[in-house]
């Protein structure tokens, strides 16, 4: 008996014994995605969607890490666990290229797949296919604190740079009170702190490489970019900022505990809501820094998207969701039951142009800021990659974990900043050595 | 005097046990306290210890969210299952390398702990793509079936430990009344080795239960268990905190419960043998 009969036997006898059967639907797709909160929302809607067309939706939600994991297995095994799955611009171009996701190249007229933001259409194609439908957008800026500003008798420009970050910063910072002058992202992880880093870099003209792949962690500019970020968040930030995340300075943000912070404009919304926050009525929004007399800003651009496996069996059914929770009429739908504020942002050019939702007030600041990214050239200098805060290649993801990870211990103060960018440096080349760009 | 000495020392290893104790317990109690908050007074600082509004909304969400009547299932199942069949293996394994050594037996024994050794992402893919052809994916019957071969080594190495505490002598002398393998099995040595097959049960159980990589890598909808339940409720952008604490407290009470009714066994079984 073969090991195959021997394992199919086996199972067969536990099926017997444990399986339940399982009710057969018509058609079911399954969806993977985040615990976020549109997401979660557009769950609680997809019940109209069941009855406009007859095909039922089942959810397998999972921690990001997770789901990046668990997609990546599916996909490159051709496992056809899932139907759809909530990728982002990172994973988007790269699985597109491998023909890992159905292109995206035969939506609907009423889908007016040309109203998508030029930046996030862009950012999900490769080789100008779409392959994933934005569900909402972000880019990166800063929110601080009005009545702090006043009081510190300061105004904030619409265009900050990074010195009046620090001088804003010195004026707000009251550690009586128990509030800090900056909140910025410390955390390892390429899309935490790792991402909050390397747009700080790019807004002081550093790159990751130059454009024969040698890694740019050995130039005057990250040295002044980190060493800038660790002076500011060290006379200004909160204590163990190297372990905060979006989530941690989300909290200490809606507690009143910072003057400032820069980070996803999807924050906008958590930060504004009487419910959650406690400064909801005085947060002001400016576009993210940059250093004096560099051209790029420090604000990155990022889609949750829907994508569509290239070995699903409910290929036409997925296309049919997709359409539907990233069309205008999901915009409005949501609208109608939740109030403009809480409609996915950043991907629908008409979204920017409803008189209702530039009302609300991060809505402007949110398209400047998304408009202002460009990942097909994030850098001062000229770079062989797509991304901003990330760089469009499969190597990308461990390697920058673990630069990131020499960042937050230069932050924890158990390494210089110097000692940091030298591992980053030695890291990043051998990968690129070891991945054969080099 | 000497009894005085006694009852104080009783008293001190008392209170450092119950000290301990309670280190140990406090992450369980701090997440069935925050299951009872805001999300805001999760994450306040100080942090809230008892002085909170307590609610019951998280719980109220994580109910209407998810279909926990399903995890919950699915995690019984596969627990329960692994077990049984791992059970059904790892006696005769034992028995026959506790009662008929071979010159191999220790190195067998030690070859088995070692597949313990690695890290359970360097099978994925093989054990991924075997799956997809047997078509084991997302099914109870292929989880039970991990389940059981990872928890394999350890049953194996507890029956192991507790049939050498037999005496070879009780089951020569049934062989000499005539009894069969079978029968010596079954009769003999399992009713004596029930306490140890009873706590290597409860062990393989709560390991099976609590198995987080597995569980969450080969199974979508169908067969996925309360880690997965668990594993929903994190948050890349956006507080999460009390109703992650209300999903957790909810998958570990079945097995906190089974723990706390079957503890006696539990620290028999697992220090058999350890004091001669």
């Amino acid at each position: 008996m073969s090991i195959k009969t021997a394992l199919r036997a086996t199972s067969a006898i536990a099926l017997c014994a444990f399986a339940t059967t399982a009710i057969a639907q018509d058609t079911t797709i399954t969806i993977a995605t985040v615990n976020n909160g549109d997401m979660i929302r557009m769950q609680g809607y997809a019940d109209i969607f069941t009855e406009q067309t007859g095909i039922n939706v089942e959810w397998v939600t999972l921690e990001e890490n997770v789901l990046r994991q668990r997609v990546t297995t599916d996909i490159t095994t051709n496992g056809g666990q899932f139907d759809i799955m909530t990728i982002g611009m990172y994973e988007t171009p790269i699985w597109g290229a491998n023909d890992w996701l159905v292109p995206l190249d035969d939506l609907s007229e009423e889908y007016d797949v040309d109203d998508i933001l030029p930046a996030m259409r862009n950012g999900l194609s490769h080789d100008g296919t779409l392959y994933a439908a934005p569900f909402y957008g972000e880019s990166s800026m800063v929110m601080y604190r009005t009545d702090l500003m006043e009081a510190a008798g300061l105004e904030m420009p619409e265009a900050p740079t990074w010195q009046f970050i620090r001088e804003a910063a010195a004026a707000m910072d009251d550690p009586e009170n128990d509030i800090n002058g900056v909140c910025l992202r410390g955390k390892a992880g390429w899309g935490e702190g790792g991402a909050f880093i390397t747009v700080t870099g790019n807004s002081f003209g550093a790159r990751w490489f130059d454009e024969e792949w040698n890694a740019q962690f050995d130039q005057p500019e990250w040295a002044e970019a980190v060493n800038f970020y660790v002076n500011l968040m060290n006379d200004y930030g909160p204590e163990g900022y190297a372990t905060n995340g979006f989530n941690e300075n989300l909290s200490l943000f809606q507690q009143g505990k910072c003057g400032m912070w820069i980070d996803a404009t999807v924050a906008a919304s958590f930060v504004t809501n009487p419910e959650d926050s406690t400064v909801a009525d005085s947060v002001g929004f400016a576009l993210a820094p940059n250093a004096e007399g560099v051209e790029k800003r420090s604000n990155w651009l990022w889609a949750w998207a829907l994508a569509i496996p290239a070995g699903t069996q409910q290929e036409d059914a997925a296309k049919q969701f997709i359409e539907w929770a990233t069309s205008k009429d999901y915009i409005e739908l949501v609208a109608e039951n939740e109030g403009w504020a809480n409609v996915p942002p950043g991907a629908r050019t008409s979204l920017y142009e409803t008189p209702e939702y530039q009302e609300v007030p991060f809505a402007q600041m949110t398209l400047d800021s998304i408009n202002a990214a460009d990942p097909t050239n994030p850098t001062v200098d000229p770079v062989p990659y797509v991304g901003i805060q990330f760089v469009a290649i499969p190597e990308f993801a461990g390697m920058a974990t673990e630069v990131s990870q020499e960042f937050s211990a230069a932050y924890a103060g158990q390494q210089t900043v110097e000692e940091a960018l030298a591992k980053a440096q030695a890291i990043t080349n051998e990968t690129m050595e070891a991945a054969g760009y080099r | 005097m000497a009894r005085d000495v006694t009852s104080r020392r009783k008293l001190i290893n008392t209170a450092a046990a119950w000290a301990v104790g309670l280190v140990i317990f406090f992450p369980i109690l701090w997440t069935f306290l925050t299951s009872f908050k805001s999300e805001a007074q999760a994450i306040a600082a100080p942090p809230l210890f008892l002085n909170f509004d307590w609610t019951l909304e998280n719980y109220g969400v994580v109910m209407e969210r998810s279909n926990y009547a399903r995890f919950l299932w699915n995690s019984i199942l596969i627990a329960g299952g692994s077990t049984i069949l791992g059970l059904l293996v790892a006696v005769p394994a034992a028995w026959s390398m506790a009662f008929v050594p071979s010159r191999r037996t220790k190195d067998i024994l030690l070859w088995m702990l070692s597949t313990k050794m690695l890290p359970a992402v360097g099978v994925l893919y093989p054990i991924y793509l075997l799956f997809i052809q047997l078509g084991l994916l997302d099914s109870r019957a292929g989880l039970i079936i991990v389940m059981m071969l990872i928890n394999l080594p350890i049953i194996v190495w507890m029956l192991y430990t507790y049939f050498r505490e037999i005496p070879v002598d009780i089951l020569e002398a049934a062989r000499m009344d005539g009894a069969s393998l079978k029968s010596e099995i079954l009769y003999v040595l399992t009713p004596m080795a029930i306490p140890g097959i009873a706590s290597t049960m409860l062990l393989n159980f709560i390991l099976a239960w609590n198995e987080a990589f597995w569980t969450l890598n080969l199974t979508s909808v169908d067969a996925a268990p309360l880690t997965a339940f668990i594993a929903s409720y994190s948050s890349p952008e956006g507080l999460f905190f009390a109703k992650l604490s209300a999903a957790s407290t909810m998958a570990i009470a079945p097995i906190l419960i089974l723990g706390w009714f079957s503890q006696k066994q539990l620290v028999r079984g697992l220090t058999f043998g350890a004091v001669k």
